[in-house]
């Protein structure tokens, strides 16, 4: 990879950051507030965009901003990994910025400026994981992450909302400062170095057993990737806006948790010191027992955001798994589905929030009939489900499939089979929503005049559900990257 | 060139000091220009003396021409000009913050304030400087009775606080005073380097375990090394806020700095001490004392009192590194010297910038508090990040060093002690951060609005001041520690 020094990963991280003042300072005048948020996310968008081309022919961009630890500098590297991320990060917050604006003023929220500066903020922050080039700058933006959608997940200021606060934190921050910054120790105490280098740094440096204790505390350390037991803050962050649950909790925040993980599996350790040291099983069982535990209680709940959220701690650990598999297919399926859950799962919890602003519904069971009123809103949320479920012709569909083929290739039946069972359950916890919004009977006294969501609300959430349709036939440029990542073929 | 350009830094707060004492009550309007003065003069001297001496090396000073080892010899290296610079700067902007304070409380007392607190700053610079054992003993207690006078201006239990400091404080000087006496009898002088000299040949001597292990004792009296800080909570939240945003950053740091100093030219690595289990002894005291303090803070309900505990644990942090006797550790020791002070300073003009405005620091009257001090409080923030070790704020770059030098020690204990300390850490600031802004939903929903009610510009410049260079000087440590704390660690005890 030859890299060429660019002041543009510096750009897209600070873009938003910065974009956090101008919006504390238009506190009384929202329209510009507004403005301000999404300028920076277009400015965003467009400058990751243009590093896609570069980065797509084998090169990539570096930008180091201070020396801080010998040999570990805080440094940007964009790569084809970082990219991934970051492109999918930056478009769909471009378009939770719109959604956002529609349902915040739907329901005239309080500390509307908190929310828009806290959330640009973690875009940044986001954004700094996925173009961080060694593992103490991507633990600082994962810390700011932390730090910043705090003020998001507490937005509400009751009691529920605090507690909730602060089991996120107890969660979030007590693993990444008690198990990820003592392996991030132990591993440059082993090697001297931190940069993520394809093939992993660990190469002769450490033991099985040293190795396999690094996994582990890296595995937990990055709670946000909601690997059991500690996946708990996800369905407690549940209490925030649905804006901040569909891109934090469905996109960035845990998303971040699982590139993070990835990062280490393929960038610091390395996938054949895994498969030398015989310890992939460890990945792939952590991943295999919270994918269908967490299935399963998605299934008891009823709060349609509660049961997302425990759809999302399963549909990460597919990633998790494909990872840990270390067959080229399943590493490459698990980083796909980075990005198809991605956009399915964003839709998901845009149709929550249009059902809450419109119709003030947040329980499944008084939803019946309310695909009649919500046509739109309900058609959208079957494309991200069957999207989630992985049927074609829908995004997800690729990534899991290429996961079933990483099971077969690796001879590993085991996860084939929780891989078709938690599938099934996957449409056993969801398609029973959409049966019920459109052929069960509203309830006698149900009221009339529901209609769809307000326009800055229905947009995004068509174009999301598009976006999942269209992934299933233009995954190419994922694809690449993915095997970019890996260094392997293409 | 003048070599002597350093006296001169110890000397304009000395000086004025007299001043103040013969003018400072007739003319009020002198005292704030000379104080500040005299202190700026001494920050940008101690900055060209450190330049010079990383440049030429270091500089020594002899007291009215009396040569070493019978003269007192004053010292200038990397180390004690880089401490130098610390006490410099941290004295001037914690006396921004000192003075609308003490004209408030105060009024015609205020040049006794800074009489005290001008020799207090000259006897702190006198301590880093200083290379005679016993001369240090002298300087402690200048430091101490100022201290004490400081601490005793304070409304309420303060003067009992106070009391309680003097007997304390009063044993840790006997104790180090002993150790000093049984090393004069052991090598019949006082000088620090000739001292050394003298010790490889009586290691493994009792006696000279004995004055060292008085020595030590009494520093970590001096220094409230847990369980000997019984007397440091009490005292410093009782002080007053303009003497605490001065004495809660410098003393104990400036202690732990005399620590290393004598571990520097009394402990040579390969000294018998080492093979012993003393050294390892000593880190898991650190990180009982880290962990101990850690769990006292979290029972606090004032923020003040709770800050005090954190100090008491940050002091295990830097005896618990310095011990570890390793690279990383030291290294990190001598960064979270610098860290620490600054981390605290920052919370410490927080806390005054709070009381002034509201007079209690109980959690429960922080409530919405982000509303009224908007800027104040988003300083506290930065230093609560710093202090529980979130990058790119400098405590997280100290905390890097000395949990470095733990594992490479194999030194688990300490290792647990500081991630748990960083968790509770974690816990006591964002119980603050959560009562400060998101109190009740007394919000924009129209219920009564609070009004805008900012510190006063003296203290609030300062504050934001220190709050960015946390940042700053997180992310110089790299140039930080090469260029200048590796420097000033002995050869011996590197790599």
């Amino acid at each position: 990879m030859d890299l060429t020094f660019s002041i543009w990963p510096l750009v897209a991280v600070l873009v938003s950051l910065l974009a956090a003042v101008p919006i504390m300072l238009s506190n009384k005048q929202p329209n510009l507030r507004e403005f301000w948020t999404l300028m920076a996310a277009v400015v965003k968008v467009a400058i990751v965009v243009s590093m896609l081309p570069g980065v797509l022919a084998g090169g990539g961009y570096v930008f180091t901003l201070a020396e801080v630890v010998p040999g570990v500098p805080i440094e940007f590297r964009v790569d084809a990994f970082g990219i991934f991320f970051a492109l999918i990060a930056s478009f769909l917050w471009l378009l939770t910025s719109i959604y956002s604006i529609g349902y915040m003023r739907a329901l005239e929220e309080h500390a509307q400026t908190r929310y828009f500066a806290s959330f640009a903020v973690a875009i940044s922050a986001t954004i700094g994981v996925a173009f961080s080039a060694n593992l103490l700058t991507m633990y600082l933006f994962y810390e700011m992450l932390s730090l910043s959608t705090y003020p998001l997940v507490t937005h509400e200021q009751n009691a529920e909302a605090k507690s909730s606060g602060r089991k996120y934190l107890t969660y979030i921050l007590g693993t990444s400062i008690g198990f990820a910054l003592p392996a991030m120790l132990i591993v440059y105490t082993l090697t001297g170095t931190l940069d993520f280098t394809v093939g992993g740094i660990l190469a002769d440096k450490a033991s099985a057993s040293t190795l396999a204790v690094v996994l582990v505390l890296f595995l937990f350390g990055f709670a946000k990737a909601g690997l059991m037991p500690f996946h708990g803050w996800l369905p407690a962050a549940m209490v925030a806006p649905t804006p901040v649950s569909s891109f934090l909790h469905g996109v960035a925040v845990v998303k971040a948790g699982v590139f993070s993980i990835l990062r280490i599996i393929f960038h610091i350790i390395g996938p054949d010191q895994l498969a030398q040291a015989d310890i992939g099983w460890i990945v792939t069982t952590l991943a295999s027992v919270t994918l269908l535990v967490a299935s399963l209680i998605a299934l008891t709940q009823d709060n349609l955001k509660r049961r997302l959220a425990y759809s999302t701690v399963g549909q990460l650990s597919y990633m998790v798994l494909g990872a840990g598999m270390l067959s080229a297919v399943g590493m490459t399926g698990g980083i796909l589905h980075i990005g198809m859950h991605a956009f399915g799962k964003i839709t998901l919890f845009f149709c929550a929030g249009a059902i809450y602003v419109a119709a003030g519904k947040k329980y499944i069971s008084q939803m019946d009939g309310l695909g009649r009123q919500m046509p739109v809103t309900f058609a959208a949320f079957l494309l991200g489900a069957l999207s989630i479920i992985g049927l074609p012709p829908l995004g997800g569909f690729i990534s899991k499939w290429k996961l079933v083929l990483g099971a077969v290739d690796g001879g590993q039946l085991t996860l084939l089979v929780v891989l078709l069972v938690s599938s099934l359950l996957n449409a056993a916890y969801f398609l029973p929503i959409v049966y019920r919004a459109f052929f069960a009977e509203p309830p006698a006294e149900a009221a009339s005049g529901i209609k769809e969501a307000p326009i800055f609300c229905l947009v995004p959430i068509c174009l999301t559900a598009f976006g999942s349709l269209l992934l299933f036939f233009f995954h190419d440029t994922f694809l690449r990257l993915a095997q970019l990542a890996l260094g392997i073929g293409g | 060139m003048n070599s002597n350009l350093h006296m001169y830094i110890l000397a304009a707060p000395l000086l004025t000091s007299f001043f103040l004492d013969i003018f400072g009550r007739k003319k009020q309007g002198l005292i704030a220009p000379f104080v500040l003065g005299s202190l700026a003069l001494s920050s940008a001297l101690a900055f060209v003396v450190l330049g010079r001496v990383l440049e030429t090396g270091p500089i020594s000073y002899t007291v009215g021409a009396w040569l070493p080892p019978w003269g007192i010899e004053l010292l200038v290296d990397p180390l004690s000009g880089l401490m130098l610079l610390l006490i410099a700067v941290v004295a001037l902007i914690a006396s921004f913050a000192a003075l609308p304070w003490v004209r408030k409380e105060l009024h015609d007392r205020v040049h006794l304030f800074f009489i005290l607190y001008l020799i207090l700053v000259a006897g702190l610079m006198g301590l880093v400087l200083t290379a005679d054992a016993f001369n240090l003993y002298v300087l402690l207690e200048i430091t101490s009775i100022t201290t004490y006078g400081l601490i005793a201006m304070g409304r309420g239990r303060a003067p009992l606080s106070s009391f309680n400091y003097i007997i304390m404080g009063s044993i840790g000087a006997s104790f180090y005073l002993l150790g000093v006496g049984y090393l004069y009898l052991l090598t019949g002088t006082l000088n620090m380097a000739d001292i050394a000299q003298f010790l490889p040949a009586l290691q493994g001597s009792f006696a000279l375990g004995t004055a060292l292990a008085f020595v030590l004792v009494g520093l970590w009296i001096k220094m409230a090394f847990f369980p000997l800080h019984g007397w440091l909570p009490m005292a410093y939240s009782q002080a007053p806020s303009g003497a605490g945003v001065m004495i809660a950053p410098l003393m104990t740091k400036v202690t732990v700095y005399l620590m290393l100093r004598l571990m520097f030219s009394f402990i040579a690595p390969g000294f018998s001490m080492y093979e012993t289990d003393l050294q390892s002894m000593i880190v898991w005291a650190a990180a009982i004392g880290i962990i101990s303090a850690s769990a006292l803070a979290l029972g606090q309900r004032d923020l003040k009192k709770m800050l005090t505990y954190i100090i008491v644990a940050e002091v295990g942090y830097m005896v618990g590194g310095a011990w570890l006797i390793n690279e990383p550790g030291i290294t990190g020791t001598v960064l979270h010297i610098v860290n620490d002070a600054l981390m605290t300073l920052c919370l410490f003009l927080a806390a005054a910038a709070i009381a002034y405005r509201t007079g209690s620091l109980k959690f429960e009257n922080l409530t919405n508090l982000y509303q009224k001090m908007p800027l104040t409080m988003a300083a506290f923030t930065v230093g609560a990040f710093a202090m529980i070790g979130v990058p790119p704020t400098c405590g997280f770059f100290s905390k890097w060093y000395l949990l470095l030098g733990g594992i490479e020690a194999g030194q688990w204990g300490y290792v647990v002690a500081l991630v748990f300390s960083s968790l509770v850490n974690a816990i006591l600031f964002f119980r603050i951060i959560e009562y400060a802004y998101f109190g009740k939903g007394a919000d924009d929903h129209g219920h009564a609005a609070i009004e805008r009610n900012e510190a006063p510009l003296m203290i609030l410049c300062p504050l934001l001041l220190v709050a960015v260079a946390l940042i700053v000087v997180g992310l110089s440590s790299g140039p930080l520690v090469e260029n200048l704390i590796k420097l000033a660690i002995p050869a011996g005890f590197l790599g």
